[in-house]
């Protein structure tokens, strides 16, 4: 796992890259709790996105995502980060 | 038998491979030997191609080789094969075949690369595997890596280069290759590599590279190509019998001739024209090669053409099927109708049946219907009246009713028959015109029986279906179930879809006439006379009371519900400066309090589709079943204000003064006067640049911007003189149809063409057309068209006019096919997604795909132009 140190350009600095949050244990149950699904019914974050290397996300973590939207002002997903496409 | 119970299961992987030639004569049921087909009693013949042994056709005959009939759970045929004298290459398979060529050794069959790389390559093989990564790149570079290598480093072989000669030759260094030569190279390759051949993302337990040359073909079964019998009693064959007859029969020659030691030469023509026929037998439109023709010329429909394309098995049979209960004619307006409505011609009422469940509380009435037969004479003052075709028994059987049974079958009804009953005032069905783009295109409509042969809609529902009269046909679907008729009463309506999920306005409302209408009505202070004012209210069947020299405006007030309260700038709104609000001179601020209108004159802004703001409010505020009322009663108003008053557009709506002429050319000489200067200065050396811009970019801009502004100049001053007097004006104005550039173009000047954004510059060398002179930059000689079109346009102006309007023409065909195939692929992505109770959107394996709808979790229709709630308003209303 790189972490931002590593890469040239901080691209969480940039706008368009949304704020992000790696949930803790307990975070993650509630949110499963909340939406009443299973981890993998959670959207996907490749574990090779640049995003995913910036913040030294590991496989298995779920990114909380917060971004600026044109229709809601501020929205928020989660992704979970995974090591393959599938 | 026993049922099998019906879980859903997961499908967990699928597996495709490539049938081995040991595997293709196990699963044959016979081999055939000979092309025909029937002998001459009409018998199919043994090992011919239609072998009994290869399933049946015809019901009540047994198949040789399970001993069953045809049907659902009988015998779906079984597969032949016939041994192919020589080995012919599998056309599908060209591409894998020329890359497995490249990449290994012809002496060793090995992959050409050193042992170290090859463990390399196995390594992050399974190490994508492991990943579950995909593995097109990696095959990519294997390949890439082991077919630039010069020699083989296993035994030393130069590497020749390998060339596919399109669709099914193969040369090495030139020098052509046979598809033995292929298949030998072939099968050292699967011998040396064996499980390495998971490099080339081969799995060798399912496929072998020498399969992909065939020695053994596999014969279909006769269920998959029946023949027909035609009236004459003559048999016609399908293509795919027809190709199976060729390919036996030179397969045949070629084994005669080569067994009997035939010159080279022959052997090899035969060898080809066997290979010709096996690939067109798979694919008859490869390219390279001529299609094989029927008798009649007609190219043959072969196995890729069965499924490929908007013909195909996919599109055709499997993602859309015809169904029954439909209707499909040409529409024609009617101003009358209500635009839940649609009108259904006798002849198709006739026709179309909706189910009917025979109870005790309906028997009688049931009974009644039937007794009325398939074709009732109407009572009096009625043009139609429904009747029963058919009657469906419990027991399943379905008996058609007639003028002589009818009282017969009545008689016998019991309950818990259906009766099939013919269409009636106020069914609900649906109404559908492609291309269905959005969810518009598919709504519910009550229907109305009607004389003559077209559908009748409403004239407000053409912009949701986009529809016009100039010939558009439409279709008709009766609902079967309850549960369908329901659905689509609650969710599918007309009026359900006045406002737009696209942008959360009105897209149902008045249109053209209906807009102008309502604009002569309003408009200032009209005073009617009590005649007409009798006219117009009982087009509308005014209840109410009518008082005599009533304005227009109190007159459209009548269908105002009392609830409304609205201040807006209408469409005919000037924009001026500062805005005088109540105090506007041209009647263009709309006050409406309590249901009556103050001031302002309603147009499209206030009625029409897309814009009505006062469709929208209603809407909004007191109800789709309200908005529908209005839109009703507003169209029908306006067709009868424009009755009275008269309307028609001319040619001579364009029509200005000479004056007005003198100035426009003036206008216009002034013009090209800017541009000569501009272009003197620009050979002078003397422009100056704009930055970031070259010098001919900045002439370029400098000029269109001087066009732009004459053309401007003279639609201001054409429209000086064309008044609210002018019926093209009134149409501009209240947006009922047309703009004031349009009319401009009429009547002042056409103004600049462009192709790609740019003055016209391509033609002959240094110039547009051989009437101008070479280097000419001028305004004519680059396009602009000083004349309008009333006028009519010089032949040059014409040329560049039609170059302008081409790439028009061209643009939007592009346009259409290209976003069509986007949506086609967008709605094929997200048809299942569904939100839920929670405001999650999710895919029927619930994923999810959004956490809240849209982000915001609001629902388009039922905003306010995609807000949630107008501020604006619900302030205004609390004080
Ligand atoms: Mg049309
Ligand atoms: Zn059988
Ligand atoms: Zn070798
Ligand atoms: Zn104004």
């Amino acid at each position: 796992m790189l972490g931002v140190e590593t890469m040239g350009f901080n691209i969480l600095k940039h706008e368009l890259v949304p704020y992000p949050k790696i949930l803790s244990y307990k975070e993650i149950k509630k949110l499963l709790k909340d939406y009443d699904i299973q981890k993998e019914q959670i959207p996907k974050l490749l574990i090779t996105d640049p995003f995913a290397r910036a913040i030294g996300a590991k496989e298995g973590d779920v990114v909380k995502i917060i971004r600026k939207s044109i229709t809601a002002g501020i929205s928020v997903a989660y992704r979970l980060v995974v090591s393959s496409e599938r | 038998m026993i049922m099998e119970t019906n879980t859903p299961k997961k499908i967990a992987g699928m597996k495709f491979g490539i049938l081995s030639p040991s595997r293709i004569r196990k699963m044959s049921a016979t081999r055939i030997i000979t092309p025909d087909t029937y002998n001459e009693d009409g018998f199919p013949i043994t090992m011919g191609l239609m072998d009994p042994h290869l399933g049946v056709v015809e019901p009540g005959l047994r198949c040789k080789t399970c001993g069953q009939q045809v049907g659902k759970d009988g015998c779906n045929g079984h597969f032949g094969h016939i041994e192919l004298a020589m080995p012919v290459i599998h056309v599908g398979f060209v591409k894998t075949i020329r890359d497995i060529l490249r990449s290994t050794c012809r002496r060793c069959g090995n992959l050409l690369c050193e042992d170290s790389e090859k463990k390399d390559f196995l390594r992050e093989y399974d190490e994508h595997i492991e990943r579950d990564r995909s593995l097109t790149e990696f095959v990519k570079k294997v390949l890439g890596k082991s077919s630039n290598v010069k020699e083989c480093p296993h035994c030393g072989r130069q590497k020749l280069v390998v060339e596919l000669d399109k669709p099914t030759t193969f040369r090495e260094a030139g020098h052509k290759l046979t598809p033995s030569e292929v298949r030998e190279w072939l099968e050292k390759v699967s011998e040396t590599l064996g499980n390495d051949l998971r490099l080339l993302e081969i799995d060798p337990k399912s496929a072998h590279p020498e399969w992909m040359v065939l020695t053994v073909l596999p014969i279909p079964p006769v269920c998959t190509r029946p023949s027909i019998t035609l009236e004459s009693g003559e048999r016609s064959e399908d293509d795919l019998t027809h190709k199976l007859v060729d390919i036996i029969r030179i397969n045949q020659r070629l084994q005669e001739n080569r067994d009997a030691g035939a010159p080279q030469l022959i052997v090899e023509d035969l060898w080809e024209l066997l290979q010709y026929h096996i690939t067109t037998y798979f694919d008859n439109q490869t390219a390279g090669i001529p299609p094989a023709r029927h008798r009649s010329g007609r190219a043959l429909k072969t196995l890729a053409q069965r499924l490929k394309g908007k013909e195909g098995r996919f599109r055709s049979n499997l993602s859309g099927k015809r169904v029954n209960f439909s209707a499909r004619t040409v529409i024609s307006p009617d101003p009358n109708i209500s635009i839940n409505e649609v009108g259904i011609p006798i002849e198709i009422a006739k026709e179309l049946t909706v189910p009917l469940r025979v109870t005790a509380h309906n028997i009688e009435n049931a009974k009644e219907l039937i007794q009325r037969g398939p074709n009732p004479v109407p009572p009096k003052g009625r043009i139609y009246i429904s009747g029963v075709n058919y009657v469906k028994r419990k027991d399943g059987r379905r008996i058609r009713v007639t003028y002589n049974n009818a009282m017969d079958v009545a008689e016998r009804l019991e309950i818990g028959s259906i009766v099939e009953r013919q269409l009636d005032d106020g069914d609900i069905v649906l109404f559908n015109r492609q291309p269905s783009l959005h969810r518009m295109s598919m709504m519910a409509h009550r229907t109305k029986i009607m004389p003559y042969k077209t559908f009748r809609v409403s004239l407000s529902v053409c912009p949701p279906y986009n529809a016009d009269f100039d010939g558009d046909e439409m279709n008709l679907h009766i609902l079967q179930s309850e549960e369908a008729k329901v659905e689509a009463e609650i969710l599918m309506k007309v009026q359900e879809h006045i406002l737009s999920p696209r942008f959360g306005g009105a897209i149902i409302g008045g249109i053209h006439d209906h807009i102008t209408g309502c604009f002569l009505l309003t408009i200032k202070k009209r005073k009617l006379s009590l005649g007409d004012t009798i006219q117009i209210l009982s087009s509308i069947n005014y209840t109410g009371d009518i008082k005599k020299g009533m304005t227009g405006k109190e007159i459209f007030s009548t269908i105002l519900p009392k609830e409304l309260n609205l201040r807006y700038r209408a469409q005919a709104c000037m924009n001026c400066d500062t805005c005088l609000e109540e105090k506007c001179p041209y009647d263009s601020y709309v006050v409406i309090e309590n249901g009556e209108l103050k001031m302002g004159v309603t147009d499209g802004k206030s009625v029409g589709a897309f814009k009505g703001k006062i469709i929208e409010t209603i809407a909004h505020d007191l109800g789709l079943e309200a908005a529908s009322n209005f839109i009703d009663k507003v169209t029908k108003m306006g067709i009868a204000a424009i009755s009275i008053v008269g309307f028609t557009t001319s040619i001579d709506d364009e029509d200005i003064p000479e004056e007005a002429n003198m100035q426009i050319e003036e206008s216009l000489s002034n013009a090209k006067k800017k541009i000569d200067q501009l272009v003197r200065a620009y050979n002078n050396g003397e422009l100056e640049t704009i930055p970031g811009r070259s010098l001919e970019e900045t002439l370029e801009m400098e000029i269109m911007r001087v066009t732009g502004q004459a053309r401007d100049a003279t639609g201001e001053i054409a429209s000086k003189h064309l008044g609210m007097d002018n019926s093209a004006v009134i149409m501009a104005r209240s947006g009922a149809r047309g703009s004031m550039l349009n009319l401009s173009q009429m009547a002042g000047c056409v103004g600049q063409q462009a192709v790609r954004g740019e003055r016209i510059h391509r033609g002959y060398q240094h110039r547009t057309l051989p009437h101008f002179k070479k280097g000419d930059l001028g305004a004519a000689a680059k396009g602009f068209v000083s004349s309008n079109y009333k006028k009519g346009l010089k032949p040059s102006e014409y040329f560049f006019h039609s170059m302008g309007g081409r790439e028009g023409l061209v643009d939007t065909a592009v346009r259409t096919s290209r976003s069509g195939y986007m949506q086609r692929r967008l709605i094929n992505a997200l048809e299942n997604l569904k939100v839920e109770n929670d405001g999650t959107v999710r895919t029927t394996g619930n994923v999810i795909i959004q956490f809240r709808y849209g982000e915001d979790g609001i629902d388009p229709t039922r905003s306010v132009r995609g807000d949630a709630v107008d501020i604006d308003k619900v302030i205004k209303e609390m004080i």
